[in-house]
């Protein structure tokens, strides 16, 4: 009993002293060679498998499982009804698709992007606190770190791990996440940095000049990186929902609405080559109305 | 010392019998083969299935923690020892499994230390259905808990204490949920 007690402890001490260094080591190697292996390992292998799950789960996401009934008439015809329903429905999700393909087309066209489509497959748990998705994408579709991602709204993220068929992909709301951008019709530029929510607030600005003029409706692009690497120019990001009032401070600081809507990310494009020009502000959508159009929540 | 001891009921005290002999090797042999590779496949179908569809349920707050169920109901059938390995080797598949970006060992540690508290209540007779809902629920809660401190600690990530109290509520809730999974298999064993 006491030996058993004492191995315990051993195994205990040998969980957080590899565990620990484990994690020192990973944070000061970044993708060094031992766990940077491990990690595109796990890409190699895992990726091909969340792609399978995420296929065998996205017609059993839009459908709800018919029940098997007995062969009385009302049993058969309540099936017969759901199985037309459920065609019905997934020619509307094949529409629903049509529809956001055509949108993303028409971005990257606007932008000139060449991008590559991708669907999402996977996506992190919530209660990691961290905001990355997992794509069908990956090193054979030409894809490589510190991409551009897009959808049809707006900036997705950045991609930072590849595999050989997967990708996974940085959200622009996660707490690491950290874009230039610039405010529209103006040379006002700031850092956009994630909040960790998926909701309105999802985004917080830090205008570089303090001086900055920014109200509620004003809509942002990204800056666009050096060597267009990681964030290419001119992608809508979002509108200022509010502006912080902090008389003093060096800098002016605002919280952001995304355009993107994190909660349904499905069809997203990796803009696998830099642009010959920034279209500046060329692929923001028109203003409905000249005053502020997007309502306060 | 040696024949009597756990022999309650058998009426000759000379000779160990056969059966509390078996019994004995029957209970410390937990790495039995077989089920290392039941336990790993459970496991790793647990954060396929939560990766690819449980997070994209758009529910509430937390995702519901189907990995952390399966650690606590093996813990469970095998006491600490297998709690304590299947919470590692579960949290380093959680920490390396794409689109995982965080600091690898963070959930390896949370898991294992999980693990092992679980197979420890488990082995103090904490056994009974409810007991064993309450012990799935209160490591959910301790594992986000204990995520967001390592998080605090390693990679200086200051997670806003309202956003982890929901999370801890809707994780607790969720795991009371899929509870039944794990008390019906601990049920069984016995």
């Amino acid at each position: 009993m006491r030996r058993d007690a004492r191995s315990t402890r051993v195994l205990l001490g040998l969980l957080v002293l590899t565990s620990v260094s484990v994690i020192v080591v990973d944070r000061g190697g970044g993708s060094g060679p031992p766990l940077g292996a491990l990690r595109s390992g796990a890409a190699a292998v895992f990726g091909p498998v969340e792609t399978a799950a995420a296929a065998v789960a996205r017609p059993v996401r839009d459908a709800v499982a018919g029940s098997g009934g007995r062969d009385s008439d009302a049993a058969r015809l309540a099936r017969e009804n759901a199985e037309l329903r459920r065609r019905l429905r997934s020619s509307d999700q094949a529409r629903a698709r049509a529809a956001e393909l055509d949108r993303l087309l028409r971005v990257a066209g606007a932008g000139q992007w060449p991008t590559v489509p991708a669907r999402v497959v996977a996506v992190s748990a919530a209660q990691g606190l961290r905001f990355t998705v997992t794509i069908d994408a990956g090193r054979r579709d030409g894809l490589r770190p510190d991409l551009t991602v897009i959808n049809g709204d707006g900036l997705v993220g950045r991609v930072t791990t590849v595999g050989p068929s997967t990708a996974t992909v940085l959200l622009t709301i996660d707490p690491e996440s950290s874009v230039g951008a610039r405010l529209e019709r103006s040379s006002e530029i700031g850092v956009l940095t994630g909040r960790g929510t998926a909701g309105h607030s999802g985004l917080h600005l830090e205008l570089l000049d303090g001086q900055a003029r920014v109200a509620a409706g004003d809509r942002l692009v990204t800056f666009g990186s050096r060597g267009a690497t990681p964030y290419v120019a001119g992608v809508p990001i979002g509108a200022v929902t509010r502006v912080a009032r902090t008389p003093g401070s060096l800098t002016r600081t605002a919280t952001v609405r995304p355009y993107v809507d994190y909660t349904a990310l499905d069809l997203v494009g990796v803009v696998v080559q830099p642009p010959r020009t920034d279209p500046r502000d060329a692929v923001l959508p028109p203003r409905p109305s000249p005053s502020t159009p997007s309502p306060t929540p | 010392m040696s024949p009597a001891t756990p022999s309650p009921a058998t009426p000759s005290p000379t000779t160990p019998s056969p059966t509390t002999r078996s019994h004995n090797t029957r209970g410390p042999t937990l790495l039995h083969s077989t089920q290392v590779v039941l336990g790993a496949a459970a496991l790793l179908t647990a954060l396929v299935v939560q990766l690819t569809v449980l997070s994209r349920l758009g529910l509430p707050g937390a995702t519901p923690d189907l990995v952390l169920v399966a650690v606590v109901g093996l813990a469970l059938r095998g006491g600490p020892d297998a709690g304590l390995a299947a919470g590692a080797a579960a949290g380093l598949a959680t920490d390396l499994v794409p689109p995982a970006d965080a600091a690898i060992g963070r959930w390896m540690l949370v898991l294992g230390l999980v693990g092992y508290a679980a197979g420890r209540a488990g082995e103090r007779g904490l056994r009974s259905p409810l007991a064993s809902v309450a012990l799935v629920a209160g490591s959910a809660g301790a594992s986000v808990l204990l995520y967001a401190a390592t998080g605090l600690l390693f990679d200086d990530l200051h997670a806003p204490v309202g956003v982890v109290i929901r999370l801890v509520a809707s994780q607790v809730l969720y795991a009371v949920f899929l509870s039944p999974l794990v008390v019906h298999g601990g049920g069984r064993r016995r």
